[in-house]
């Protein structure tokens, strides 16, 4: 599409709006609100800030149901990043965000700015970022084209974040083929700020100035937001042009620039440039100030001559910020800039009459009231209709799946889990980030959740990431739950009690009722969860349209959640630490097998009734760790997921401080099968070590918390056997030969990949 | 005693050497800008990790250009102790205050991971609160830190005692196992003729505190105490 000059452009009408991606009925709105035709200009900003990126015109009116506000929350959402109180006058700024599809098309560059933009949300907060997390989607690795993408939004990732020095500590990959036309990269970024520092992104009152800050403003990325908001298509390789290049170290200098500022009182406020950059920043913050603002694109510094005011408005090149200062403040926030060798340039103000005006050299070529703008966006609801097919598979009979005919099988399918690349070590992927960087993190990658200690205080922050497309894929409501559940129990397992969520809502396209269908029950399911557990939702993302010419991916919400640790020396380590110790399992074992990882590597099946949950359950689990922990009853605290126990033990056995050591147990379950009890994924259950002496605290201390407790067995000596009986079968397997299994599962799969990419 | 610590746009190690030197060893600590023409009366130097100056081109190659190193050269042909630590190292290399040269791990990917280093020399300015041949863990996380020197070089450093940290395994051996980035000789540190200046590419400013999972870098900070107050008696 070629702009024109600055105030002319191709015909106006219905079919230049459609093209802009905007339907007849919000045409007429726009019509509506001006009173008159929109200017060239004035259709891309209306078609941006309306695009489902901005706009969440689909999800909002579900995300509203969501509970946001609890005892620990300082920032729900609609802000750059969402705050909880996390102690000693400290605020822990978090926030997910996806770049699906720009990693889709460019895995490196898609991935870094991925890190890039969620950087920002948190520091320009006041925030310092102090972790990064991910959560990962591939295909199937025996595709070049999914070893391609891991290979370069691995890169990316850790390339971003080693180079601005934000240590990425934890994280989830999962593989699965119908991921392979549309990875999902999603990245967490938590930060701490002294909460009287913490800085929201209003323009504050009319009079501000407004600058932007950083990089010059290029003609990459133009119309990203909308570019979010499509399917990818055949030809989606043509869109490299809206994939945005990182600059991490021009970040760095963002970062510490704006910390400055804040720190020193300069600003009212900052926004990154992100999706729909000066568009969505600049109307954005005046209307959550209720103010109106002005600018002028001829002073927006750019990279090369003849841009026009469309392009100035809706580039997204990287690495930009806009920041409002009070009149007079100019210089000292100049000085601040220069010392950072970052460019800044005064481009406007901030008025009091509600409207967002563009002038291009003093020529007005946009005018638009900012309430029906950014407050009052068209919302939409579509029909939601389940897709039979999927009712279908629920409902599949798995007894045939569930027969275990003889040890030799159970051993089988046990080192089949390990060694698949969902399930496998992903030391491959963490050792590519720098994860020490800041001396802050405590438990690093590998464990049930990560630890950084929060300094100048006792406490520690947890955090962990989850997501199971394929409950969600079978039973949206009770999968999403579930991935709020499992996060929660990651969470409690390190002994830090669970206090907040953000969440990233990864779908197809809305249009098609059954995808429709799995948003709305996906978020009443994260809802009720949230509810139970006491976390509230503080913020997210909602990536929508993520299919391909294939169909769609799996409904994949992922859920990033945070607690703390009163004392940051109580944490629980995931692995067993001693030989002799005893185990003890919580939770109850039942006959639930549907949308297993077992179901799925052994058999070659996504079916079936996922487990149920038990929300009571859930959050009696939850409250039970966090007392034992804090109480010091337990050596070792492991979530069970994906594999089941049989996984969930040999992983506690395999991962030991030193080397793997063996273990010996026998699975309890009245009339459960072999199969179930190994590799079932019952919710609500963890697999616990405890020396000797503790055991008998701990079992009382369950039984007084109202969870089902019971010794299973005892950790074996290094290098030793691990043996996992269950209803008359055995899965036995030496710990080194597990160990070597999950080790090299992931590796010996990549190593022909080096080198492809930068 | 006064530790000097040079921020560079770039760098992202500054509060971690800060904050080993503070609250590991209980000395102060203070940042010099790169703009800077003098040292501010530091008693010792550190040059941190990070990227210095994005370090687009090769790790280090502007930052030996920057006002400060003339400062830092001057103060190390003196005799002042100064230690770079990761990114720091590749400076000084650069600066051709140490020898040889840091290129691209032999794997090509970056890598991050706690290793075992072999102190092999306890008489230069940083090591001197160890034991010879004592196995320290801690933190490496680089993309550009497989050291590498011409045969003579490398020859010459072995003859003068100037490899001051190999990369080895828990028990000390040096395998190949255990050198991470393919550093020819297994060199993970080295120090110049004088031994006042040492760099290397792991991390002691990761590992000054047990709750970070090792304290055993915190030798090298130790070690500069005891030079120096050695120096002024």
């Amino acid at each position: 599409m070629s702009p024109g000059t600055a105030t002319a452009g191709p015909a106006m009408g219905p079919e230049l709006a459609a093209d802009h991606g905007l339907s007849r009925d919000e045409w007429n709105r726009i019509l509506e609100i001006l009173g008159r035709e929109p200017t060239f200009a004035e259709l891309g900003v209306f078609s941006a800030m309306w695009s489902e990126h901005c706009s969440y015109k689909s999800s909002k009116p579900l995300l509203r149901t969501l509970p946001t506000e609890g005892e620990a929350v300082v920032q729900g959402p609609g802000e750059n990043a969402g705050v909880v109180d996390v102690g000693g006058g400290w605020g822990l700024a978090f926030k997910i965000e996806s770049h699906n599809h720009p990693s889709a098309v460019e895995p490196y560059q898609g991935a870094a700015t991925g890190s890039g933009g969620i950087l920002r949300d948190v520091f320009t907060m006041g925030a310092r970022p102090v972790a990064l997390f991910d959560s990962l989607r591939f295909g199937a690795l025996d595709s070049p084209r999914s070893r391609y993408l891991l290979d370069g939004v691995v890169r990316g990732v850790g390339d971003y974040g080693n180079c601005v020095g934000i240590p990425t500590v934890g994280g989830e990959t999962v593989f699965d083929p119908v991921y392979e036309r549309n990875p999902l990269v999603n990245v967490m970024c938590l930060g701490l700020v002294r909460l009287d520092r913490l800085t929201r992104a209003g323009t504050g009152a009319p009079g501000n100035v407004v600058l932007t800050v950083g990089s010059r403003t290029g003609r990459d990325g133009i119309h990203g937001a909308a570019f979010a908001s499509e399917e990818l298509g055949e030809e989606t390789a043509d869109s490299r042009p809206q994939v945005q290049v990182g600059d991490p170290f021009t970040e760095k200098l963002l970062l510490e620039a704006t910390l400055e500022l804040i720190e020193r009182d300069l600003v009212v406020g900052v926004q990154d440039m992100g999706a729909a950059g000066l568009t969505s920043s600049a109307t954005e913050m005046a209307e959550r100030a209720g103010a109106g603002i002005e600018i002028d694109t001829a002073r927006v510094p750019v990279r090369e001559t003849g841009m026009t005011p469309y392009e100035i408005l809706l580039s997204e090149s990287q690495e930009r910020m806009l920041v409002v200062t009070e009149p007079g403040g100019e210089d000292a926030v100049r000085e601040v800039l220069e010392k950072w060798e970052l460019g800044s340039a005064v481009i406007g103000k901030v008025t009091d009459d509600g409207l967002f005006r563009v002038r291009h050299d003093g020529e007005v070529v946009a005018e638009i009231p900012l309430t029906p703008l950014v407050g009052e966006p068209p919302m939409v609801t579509y029909e939601a209709r389940e897709d039979e097919a999927v009712g279908r598979l629920r409902g599949r009979d798995l007894t045939d799946a569930a027969e275990l005919g003889s040890d030799q099988e159970a051993r089988d399918a046990l080192l089949a889990l390990l060694d698949a690349p969902s399930v496998a070590s992903k030391r491959w992927i963490w050792e590519q980030y720098d994860t020490t960087v800041g001396t802050n993190t405590v438990v690093r990658p590998g464990s049930d959740a990560a630890i950084l200690r929060l300094a100048g205080t006792p406490r520690g922050i947890a955090a962990s990431v989850d997501g199971n497309g394929r409950y969600v894929h079978l039973s949206p409501r009770r999968g999403a739950a579930i991935a709020v559940a499992e996060a929660a129990r990651n969470v409690a397992c390190s002994g830090a009690r669970p206090l907040a969520v953000t969440n990233c809502l990864n779908f197809g396209s809305p249009r098609k009722p059954a995808v429709y269908h799995q948003l709305r029950e996906a978020v009443a399911g994260i809802g009720e969860a949230c509810r139970a557990l006491g976390t509230p939702v503080t913020g997210g993302n909602v990536s929508l349209y993520n299919e391909t010419p294939a169909g769609p991916i799996h409904p994949t919400p992922v859920i990033g959640m945070v607690g703390v640790l009163d004392d940051v020396t109580a944490r629980v380590p995931s692995a067993f630490q001693a030989p002799g110790d005893e185990v003890v399992l919580v939770g109850t074992s039942r006959e639930e097998l549907g949308g297993s990882e077992y179901l799925r590597t052994v058999h070659g099946l996504v079916a079936g009734e996922p487990p149920a949950l038990d929300l009571e359950e859930a959050a009696a689990l939850v409250a039970f760790l966090v007392e034992a922990a804090g109480r010091g009853l337990l050596r070792s605290a492991h979530d069970v997921s994906d594999g089941g126990l049989a996984v969930a033990l040999t992983e506690c056995a395999i991962l030991a401080e030193g080397g793997p050591v063996g273990v010996e147990t026998e699975l309890a379950g009245d009339g459960v099968s072999a199969a179930a009890l190994l590799f079932g994924e019952s919710q609500s259950r963890a697999a616990l070590s405890c020396a000797p002496g503790d055991l008998e605290p701990l079992l009382e201390l369950a039984g007084r918390r109202g969870v089902a407790a019971a010794r299973a067995g005892r950790v074996g000596p290094r290098g030793g056997p691990i043996r996992i009986a269950a209803a008359g079968r055995t899965a036995a397997v030496d710990a080194p030969e597990a160990a070597s299994v999950y080790d090299r599962a992931l590796p010996r799969r990549m190593e022909h990949e080096a080198g492809l990419t930068t | 005693m006064r530790f000097g610590i040079v921020r560079f746009p770039g760098s992202n190690c500054d509060a971690d050497c800060h904050r080993a030197v503070e609250e590991g060893l209980g000395e102060d600590a203070f940042y010099l800008w790169h703009r800077d023409r003098d040292l501010g009366g530091a008693d010792a130097i550190l040059l941190p990790g990070g990227f210095a100056y994005g370090d687009y081109l090769r790790a280090g190659a502007i930052a030996r250009f920057s006002p400060i190193m003339k400062a830092v050269e001057s103060f190390a042909r003196a005799g002042g102790p100064v230690l770079g630590i990761c990114n720091g190292f590749q400076i000084l290399c650069e600066a051709g205050l140490l020898p040889g040269a840091l290129a691209r791990n032999a794997a090509l990917r970056f890598l991050s991971h706690d290793v075992h280093l072999s102190v092999e020399r306890t008489d230069t300015a940083f090591t001197g609160a160890y034991r010879r041949g004592q196995v320290l863990r801690m933190p490496l996380s680089h993309g550009e830190g497989r050291f590498v020197a011409d045969a003579t070089t490398l020859d010459r450093l072995e003859e003068e005692g100037r490899v001051v940290f190999r990369y080895v395994d828990a028990e000390g051996n040096a395998t190949p196992e255990a050198n991470p980035n393919g550093s020819l000789r297994a060199i993970a540190g080295v120090c110049n003729e004088a031994r006042n200046v040492v760099g290397l590419m792991p991390h002691p400013d990761r590992a000054y505190a047990a709750i970070l999972g090792s304290n055993d870098g915190l030798g090298v900070f130790r070690s500069a105490l005891a030079a120096t107050a050695a120096a002024a008696s």
